[in-house]
C-alpha cells in the first residue's frame, strides 16, 4: 500500500497536449476514481501511472519514489484493462500465476496465493478452464485475481465494469467495493460513468479536456460543485443550468420568463452573464412561485418528474408530490436557494460561496 | 407524451406473387445444383482428371507417341534400384528442409520487425514484398547470373573488391556449392510468403496482452515466448504447411537456375519426373517419380495439422 503523488503531470502525442498539467494526491489506502466525458484523458493518465505511456513533463510518484523512469514490472502496480487482457492460451490458474511463474516463485507459493484469490473471488471451480469458456463478469473476476495475487501497491481498473450488462455491472460494483474494503489497497479506477463515481469512490477527480476540473469526496462534489462541467457532470438526472444575466438582484433568463431568485450567497454584480443551476429533486411547488408550462410528465413511483418551459428556458424538476397537471397546463415552483448554484457565464466559475 | 398524427390511411402491404423464376431460386436442390456445378466441372476437369491420370500413368509403360499397357509395380520397382532418384529424393528433403528452416527464422525475424513501430513501415512492407511479386522465372535469370561461373557478382565482391577470396567461386559447377545456391535462392524467394503471413498473424495478437505482460513482469525474450510464439502458433503451422508443400514440390527455381544438373546433383523430385517424363519420353516412369512424391506431402500435411494447428484453448465451451 502507498499513497501516489500526481504532480503537473502533462503529455502529448506528437505535437498534440493530450494532458495540460494534472495534479492529483492520493492517500494510502483510498479508492479514488477519475471521471469525465470520453476522450478526456483519463485512460493516459492511467497508463501514465502504469507505466505504458511515457511522461512529457512533471512527476508521478509512488510512496516515496519518483517513478518516472522506472520501467512497468518494478513500479509494484496492478492493472485491470478494459477489455480484461486475459492471455487466452492460458488456464485461469496460469493466468493468474503468470507473474509469479516469471519470477520464479515457488510452487507452493504460486499455488497457495491462487487458490487465495480464487477464493476471494469465487472462482475455484474455474481454475482449469480458458478464458473462451467464462462469461464477462467471470473473465473480469479473472482480471482482478491476476491483480491480486501480487499483492501490489496500487490498484489501477481502467473501465473495468463497461463491457458488462447493466445488472452485472452493479453487481461487480459492489464487489469490487467490498474487495477494496478487504485488501485496503491503494486504488485508482477510471470510468466515464458518474453513477460508478458516486457510488464507489473515496475521492472523485473530475476530468474534462486533460484538466482536473474538481477533487473531491462524491457529496461534495453533488453539492458543491465548482463550476458549471461539475455541475451538469455529476447528478442524474442532470443539474438544470439556465444561461443568462443578474438583473435585479435576480437572475434574468436568456428568453425571457419570469426571474428565479438568486441562490443564498450569490456574489453577481447587476447585469453579469452567468449560468443559474439548480437540481431537479431542489425544485418545489409553490402556489406563489415562477409558473412552469409543463411538456413532459414522467411518474417513476416514488417520485414524478416534470419537464416544463418557463420563458425560452426547459427546466426539469423531480416532485415526490403527485403532480396531477397535465401537459400544457401549468404548474408554479421555486427553486430551494440555500442549494441553487450561481456560476460565471464565460469561466463557469462559481459565484457562491 | 402527444404524439401529432396525420391522417390515418389503410395502406396495407399487399401480398406478392413470386414468378417462377423466383420460386425456381428458392429450391434447395436447384440451388445446389447450380452452386456446386462450375466448381465440381473445373475441379474435375483440371484436378481430379491429371491427377488421375498421373496415378495410372505411374502404372503403365506409356511413352511419348507410344501407348502403355498396364505393367503394376514396375516402374516403382526400377525407380527403388535407381540412384538418381534416391538422390532426387535426398535433395527433396534437404532443399525442403533447410529452406524452410531458413525461411521461417528469417520470415519470422522480419515479420517481429515490420510489427513493431519502424519509420517507413509500409515502403519497407512494400519492399520485402518484392522477391514474390517478381515472376519465378525472371528471378531465377538473376541468380542465374548472380551465380555465374564468371561474372557472379558475389564473386566479384569477395576477390577482386575485398579480396577475402583468391579464386572465383563456381556456384553451379559442383554439386555442393549449386545445392546451396538453389537453397540461397528459394529462401530469398520465399520469405515475403512467410514474413507478411506471419506478420498478419502477429496484428491478430491485442497490444493489451503484451502490456499485462509487461505489467506481470515478463522481459522481452519471456514476452515472444510465452505471449507471441503460443498465439501465433496456430498461424504458423497453416503458413509452414504451405511453406513446406511449395517448396517440397517447387520446380520452376530449380529447373529454370540448373536443369537439375552438375551430375543430377540438384534435381528435386519434381525437376526429374518432369526430366524422364517429357524430354525423356517415358512418361510412366516420369508419372512414377511424381506420383512418389504423394506420401511425403501427405506426411507433412497430417504433421503439421495434428501436431500443430490443434489447440485446445481455441476451442470454445467444455472439453474436459
Ligand atoms: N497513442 C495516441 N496517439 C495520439 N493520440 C492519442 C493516443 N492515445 C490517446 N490519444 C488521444 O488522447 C485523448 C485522451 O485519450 P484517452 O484514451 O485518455 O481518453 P479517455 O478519457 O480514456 O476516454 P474514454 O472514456 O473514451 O476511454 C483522446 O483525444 C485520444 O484521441
Ligand atoms: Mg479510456
Amino acid at each position: 500500500m502507498a499513497t501516489v503523488d500526481i504532480r503537473d503531470v502533462r503529455k502529448n502525442f506528437g505535437s498534440t497536449a493530450i494532458l495540460h498539467g494534472v495534479s492529483v494526491g492520493i492517500e494510502d489506502g483510498e479508492f479514488v476514481v477519475l471521471v469525465g466525458p470520453s476522450g478526456c484523458g483519463k485512460s493516459t493518465l492511467l497508463r501514465m501511472i502504469a507505466g505504458l505511456e511515457n511522461i512529457t513533463g512533471g512527476q508521478v510518484s509512488i510512496g516515496d519514489r519518483v517513478v518516472n523512469d522506472v520501467p512497468p514490472k518494478d513500479r509494484d502496480i496492478a492493472m485491470v484493462f478494459q477489455n480484461y487482457a486475459l492471455y487466452p492460451h492460458m488456464t485461469v490458474r496460469d493466468n493468474m500465476a503468470f507473474s509469479m511463474t516469471l519470477a520464479k516463485a515457488p510452487k507452493e507459493v504460486i499455488e497457495t496465493e491462487v487458490t487465495r484469490a480464487a477464493r476471494i473471488l469465487g472462482l475455484e471451480k474455474l481454475l482449469d478452464r480458458f478464458p473462451r469458456q467464462l462469461s464477462g463478469g467471470q473473465r473480469q473476476r479473472v482480471a482482478m485475481g491476476r491483480a491480486i495475487v501480487r499483492h501490489p501497491q496500487v490498484f489501477l481498473f481502467d473501465e473495468p465494469l463497461s463491457n458488462l450488462d447493466a445488472k452485472l455491472r452493479v453487481q461487480m460494483r459492489a464487489e469490487i467495493k467490498d474487495l477494496h474494503q478487504r485488501l485496503k489497497t491503494t486504488t485508482i479506477y477510471v470510468t466515464h460513468d458518474q453513477i460508478e463515481a458516486m457510488t464507489m469512490a473515496d475521492k472523485i477527480v473530475v476530468m474534462h479536456g486533460g484538466h482536473v476540473e474538481q477533487i473531491g469526496a462524491p457529496l461534495e462534489l453533488y453539492d458543491r460543485p465548482a463550476n458549471a462541467f461539475v455541475a451538469g457532470f455529476i447528478g442524474s438526472p442532470a443539474m438544470n443550468l439556465l444561461p443568462g444575466t443578474v438583473q435585479g438582484g435576480a437572475f434574468q433568463p436568456d428568453g425571457g420568463g419570469a426571474r428565479w431568485p438568486l441562490p443564498a450567497g450569490a456574489q453577481a454584480t447587476e447585469g453579469l452573464r452567468v449560468t443559474y443551476g439548480f437540481r431537479p429533486e431542489h425544485l418545489r411547488l409553490a402556489p406563489d412561485g415562477l409558473p412552469l408550462t409543463i411538456t413532459l410528465i414522467e411518474p417513476t413511483g416514488s417520485e414524478t418528474q416534470v419537464t416544463g418551459r418557463s420563458g425560452e428556458a426547459l427546466v426539469v424538476g423531480a416532485f415526490r408530490e403527485r403532480i396531477t397537471a397535465r401537459v400544457g397546463e401549468a404548474i408554479h415552483v421555486l427553486p430551494d436557494t440555500a442549494q441553487a448554484h450561481l456560476f460565471h457565464g464565460e469561466t463557469g466559475k462559481r459565484l457562491n460561496a | 407524451m402527444s404524439v401529432t398524427t396525420g391522417p390515418v390511411t389503410n395502406w396495407r402491404r399487399p401480398q406478392v406473387q413470386q414468378g417462377w423464376l423466383a420460386r425456381l431460386f428458392d429450391s434447395k436442390i436447384f440451388l445446389i445444383i447450380a452452386c456446386l456445378t462450375p466448381a465440381m466441372g473445373l475441379l474435375v476437369v483440371f484436378l481430379t482428371y491429371p491427377l488421375g491420370l498421373g496415378i495410372w500413368l505411374a502404372f503403365t509403360d506409356t511413352h511419348i507417341g507410344r501407348g502403355g499397357v498396364f505393367i503394376g509395380f514396375e516402374n516403382f520397382e526400377s525407380l527403388w534400384y535407381d540412384r538418381v532418384f534416391w538422390g532426387a529424393v535426398f535433395y527433396t528433403v534437404f532443399y525442403t528442409g533447410v529452406a524452410t528452416a531458413l525461411k521461417f527464422a528469417l520470415g519470422l525475424w522480419l515479420a517481429l520487425l515490420l510489427n513493431e513501430n519502424l519509420p517507413f513501415k509500409s515502403l519497407l512492407r512494400a519492399i520485402i514484398l518484392l522477391p514474390w511479386i517478381v515472376p519465378t522465372v525472371l528471378s531465377a535469370i538473376a541468380f542465374w547470373w548472380i551465380f555465374d561461373a564468371q561474372f557472379s557478382i558475389i564473386s566479384y565482391v569477395l576477390v577482386d573488391k575485398l579480396g577475402l577470396l583468391d579464386h572465383y567461386i563456381d556456384f553451379l559447377g559442383t554439386p555442393w556449392a549449386a545445392r546451396w545456391s538453389l537453397v540461397f535462392a528459394n529462401v530469398w524467394r520465399g520469405i515475403p510468403f512467410v514474413a507478411i503471413s506471419l506478420l498478419a498473424g502477429l496484428q491478430t495478437i491485442s497490444p493489451s496482452l503484451y502490456e499485462a505482460a509487461l505489467l506481470d513482469g515478463a522481459s522481452s525474450w519471456q514476452r515472444f515466448r510465452r505471449i507471441t510464439a503460443p498465439l501465433l502458433m496456430p498461424i504458423l503451422a497453416v503458413v509452414l504447411t504451405f511453406s513446406v508443400l511449395f517448396t517440397f514440390t517447387d520446380f520452376q527455381l530449380v529447373y529454370a537456375i540448373t536443369r537439375g544438373g552438375p551430375i543430377n546433383s540438384t534435381h528435386l523430385m519434381a525437376t526429374l519426373a518432369f526430366q524422364r517424363g517429357i524430354p525423356g519420353g517415358q512418361l510412366g516412369e516420369g508419372a512414377a517419380i511424381a506420383v512418389s512424391m504423394i506420401p511425403f506431402l501427405i506426411l507433412a500435411t497430417l504433421f503439421s495439422y495434428f501436431a500443430l494447428a490443434r489447440r485446445k484453448w481455441q476451442q470454445g465451451g467444455d472439453d474436459e
